[in-house]
């Protein structure tokens, strides 16, 4: 078989991600030399108008960076913000976020296994495509979504942009009683999840494996979700830590000489944060019942070390952080008592504070500078998509090369891989806007825009 | 025929498109009602137009937007705008009363590279809108009135009036008049269910001006509630930033 000399792919709207971005990929006489994820959502600001804000507001404002994580930008917001005025929050007002955190964690993920990812298994154009064959798991998936939305309206007050987060911890705490129906929910869902395992573990999956560093936080006893130490363990099995202060000096953004995208290097090379980067890094700390789901799901005993790096296989791992976000609401349910206060009060102070917390694709970090008055003087935040960017674009060309190389794949055929490719990131395009490539080549058949009427 | 559906997405955060997925229980049921063509956040299969029913997120931020948004305006049949984003121009607004160059410079190595308008502008400032639904983000249950109330070929019933009558409605104790707490429920459009009084806090319009309010009237409030003349501006200049300021000089 010969090669097909060189061509140019290119997927102008790329569908079932958050946000808006396309694909570009050049091949020359066989071989991928170029793999560009592109992103060309218009850029927000965001940054730039914290500015001058009180330090009271970015855990609202931020929210708006994402509808699908907004829990994540609220949770690394007040992390970092109580950071810089000194204060930690009580243990209970922890696991309140904690909970909450739960919920987002759920609905994303339940969102990103059904509605995004397992129509790709099944050769389907969408979830709603899929119910025509598999109404049940569809309706499964759509229960187990909703299980986490009604854990973030309970708590959080609605599960897209939640209103009771503020600094220091809640406005307002639910009683024992008022968290008692979840319960009832929370227990179908467990079972939910726990088919959801069993699904997708039904499913094939192609070789593919990531080479790139995996970038995850944690902690001493439990599974890293809303704090914890910046963690990178490396392809070769070696493992080192820095601290959340220090993010932007490991985590750097830099210019390749060929794209005007800002990519981000931990220490001078690729890293990947997420699912898979998670359970590499904290699977040891999973509860009983979310082991023994990786294990049923042939991703390996995590208490010996267990590391998946086939993106294939993410949606295994994420619904086994299904499964443990379901168990873990459940348990801090179970031994929840009402703080007295809601919140502890955040009094300001002049200085810098940092945080990160685990968004649903991995590490999101935060950084701000206050004034003396309250007021931000500078913001700074590091969303995982754009962290991920290069190890995608990577993974998309070692995924094309071998395919090409294997059973030289048509331009259909690769197309929809390359596609693939990405959704097994589960990258949120409307978070990582201020990594804008636009040096876009528009090439015939990508009207201006990307829009499709 | 099978009413075509459509959503399109312009600079916004997904939250409003990703509310018409959370409607978990009825996902399904509209599925069967309506023929989905073009939604890329659901579905790859992407039909064009001529779209029934278009709902369109996100505001005018660059000038290929503002081209795009007229082709999508000429292959819809009715263009419904969902969110503060799409009906007010969005937190994004901010900049229509900063610098936009400067804002560049502040998040961008490379601010050349940038391409954006000095403008967030609402949908209807480029082409003629058949519906408005506010929010940051919409109601799931409005957006379910809206949709089948086009489907219907009937008005959706949407009410203009104020958060204040959700409050008396849920039976939530008023946080300014109890708690002295600074709340712009008294203006704000309706349709959250008045959430943030429900929890303790004072609303901070994510939904953006009902209809006749008189917002002048209130700043003295927010005054005594003990709002500085730049707590003021803050608190209005967020989600519904240029809405506001809309009605504040008219």
């Amino acid at each position: 078989m010969t090669h097909r000399g060189s061509r140019v792919l290119h997927v102008g709207s790329l569908s079932r991600v958050e946000g808006e971005g396309a694909l570009h990929l050049r091949v020359h006489d066989g071989t991928v030399t170029e793999a560009r994820l592109e992103i060309y959502e218009p850029p927000r600001f965001f940054e730039a108008f914290l500015r001058g804000r009180s330090y009271t507001e970015p855990p609202d404002i931020t929210a708006r960076v994402c509808g699908i994580c907004p829990v994540a930008y609220q949770m690394s917001a007040c992390a970092a913000i109580e950071d810089a005025c000194g204060v930690t929050v009580d243990p209970v007002i922890r696991a309140l976020r904690r909970l909450l955190y739960c919920g987002e964690w759920i609905e994303s993920q339940a969102l990103h296994i059904y509605l995004l990812h397992a129509p790709d298994f099944l050769g389907r154009a969408s979830a709603i495509d899929l119910a025509r064959t598999h109404r049940a798991e569809v309706e499964r998936g759509l229960r187990l979504k909703k299980a986490g939305n009604s854990l973030m309206e309970l708590l959080g007050g609605r599960a897209v942009h939640p209103v009771n987060v503020r600094l220091g911890g809640f406005h307002r705490v639910p009683t024992r009683q008022e968290l008692r129906p979840l319960q009832e929910e929370l227990k179908r869902a467990l079972d939910d999840a726990w088919d959801t395992v069993r699904w997708v573990a039904g499913f094939d999956f192609p070789d593919a494996r990531v080479e790139a560093d995996l970038l995850a936080l944690a902690e001493p006893d439990t599974y890293a979700i809303e704090g914890g130490t910046p963690t990178v363990l490396r392809a070769d099995g070696t493992e080192t830590a820095f601290p959340v202060r220090d993010f932007t000096a490991h985590v750097v953004e830099t210019h390749v000489p060929h794209s005007t995208a800002l990519h981000s290097r931990l220490d001078g090379r690729l890293h990947l944060t997420g699912s898979l980067a998670r359970f590499a890094i904290s699977g040891a700390h999973l509860s009983p019942v979310a082991r023994e789901a990786a294990v049923a799901a042939g991703l390996g005993d995590p208490r010996e070390g267990a590391v998946c790096r086939n993106p294939f296989r993410s949606i295994l791992v994420r619904a086994v952080e299904t499964l443990y976000a379901v168990d873990e609401a459940l348990r801090i349910i179970g031994s929840y008592e009402p703080p007295e206060h809601p919140y502890v009060e955040v009094p300001p102070v002049a200085g810098v504070g940092h945080g990160a917390t685990e968004a649903p694709r991995g590490v999101l970090y935060h950084r701000y500078e206050l004034d003396a008055d309250g007021l931000v003087a500078d913001a700074r935040m590091v969303p995982p998509t754009a962290q991920n960017q290069g190890a995608i674009e990577d993974d998309l060309r070692r995924i094309t090369q071998s395919a090409i190389a294997e059973q030289d794949a048509d331009d259909d055929e690769l197309t929809h891989l390359c596609e693939r490719a990405i959704r097994n990131h589960d990258p949120c395009i409307s978070c990582s806007t201020h990594f804008l490539d636009l040096t876009v080549v528009r090439t015939a058949g990508d009207t201006a825009g990307g829009c499709d009427v | 025929m099978t009413p075509t559906l459509a959503v399109f997405k312009l600079a916004s955060c997904d939250g409003c498109q990703l509310t018409l997925l959370d409607c978990e229980d009825e996902l399904l049921a509209l599925a069967g009602q309506v023929e989905i063509s073009h939604f890329l956040e659901a579905s790859s299969s992407v039909a064009s137009g001529p779209y029934d029913l278009t709902l369109v997120e996100g505001s005018v931020t660059t000038a290929a937007d503002a081209e795009r948004v007229r082709a999508i305006r000429a292959a819809s049949r009715h263009l419904v705008t969902i969110g503060a984003c799409a009906t007010a121009g969005g937190i994004q607004a901010l900049r229509n009363f900063a610098d936009v160059d400067a804002y560049r410079r502040v998040v961008y190595a490379h601010p050349e590279y940038i391409d954006t308008l000095a403008t967030s502008t609402p949908v209807s400032a480029h082409v003629d809108v058949d519906f408005e639904l506010r929010g940051c983000p919409i109601d799931r249950r409005q957006l379910i009135e809206v949709i089948t109330a086009f489907l219907a070929g009937r008005k959706p019933d949407v009410p203009n009036h104020s958060v204040c009558f959700e409050c008396k409605r849920r039976g939530t104790v008023c946080v300014t008049v109890a708690h002295g707490t600074p709340c712009l429920g008294p203006v704000t459009h309706a349709g959250c269910g008045a959430l943030c009084p429900a929890y303790q806090r004072g609303c901070f319009g994510c939904f953006g001006p009902s209809g006749s309010v008189n917002l002048p009237a209130l700043i003295p409030v927010l005054r005594r509630d003990g709002l500085d003349e730049d707590d003021v501006q803050r608190f209005l200049h967020t989600f519904n930033a240029a809405a506001f300021d809309e009605e504040l000089s008219p």
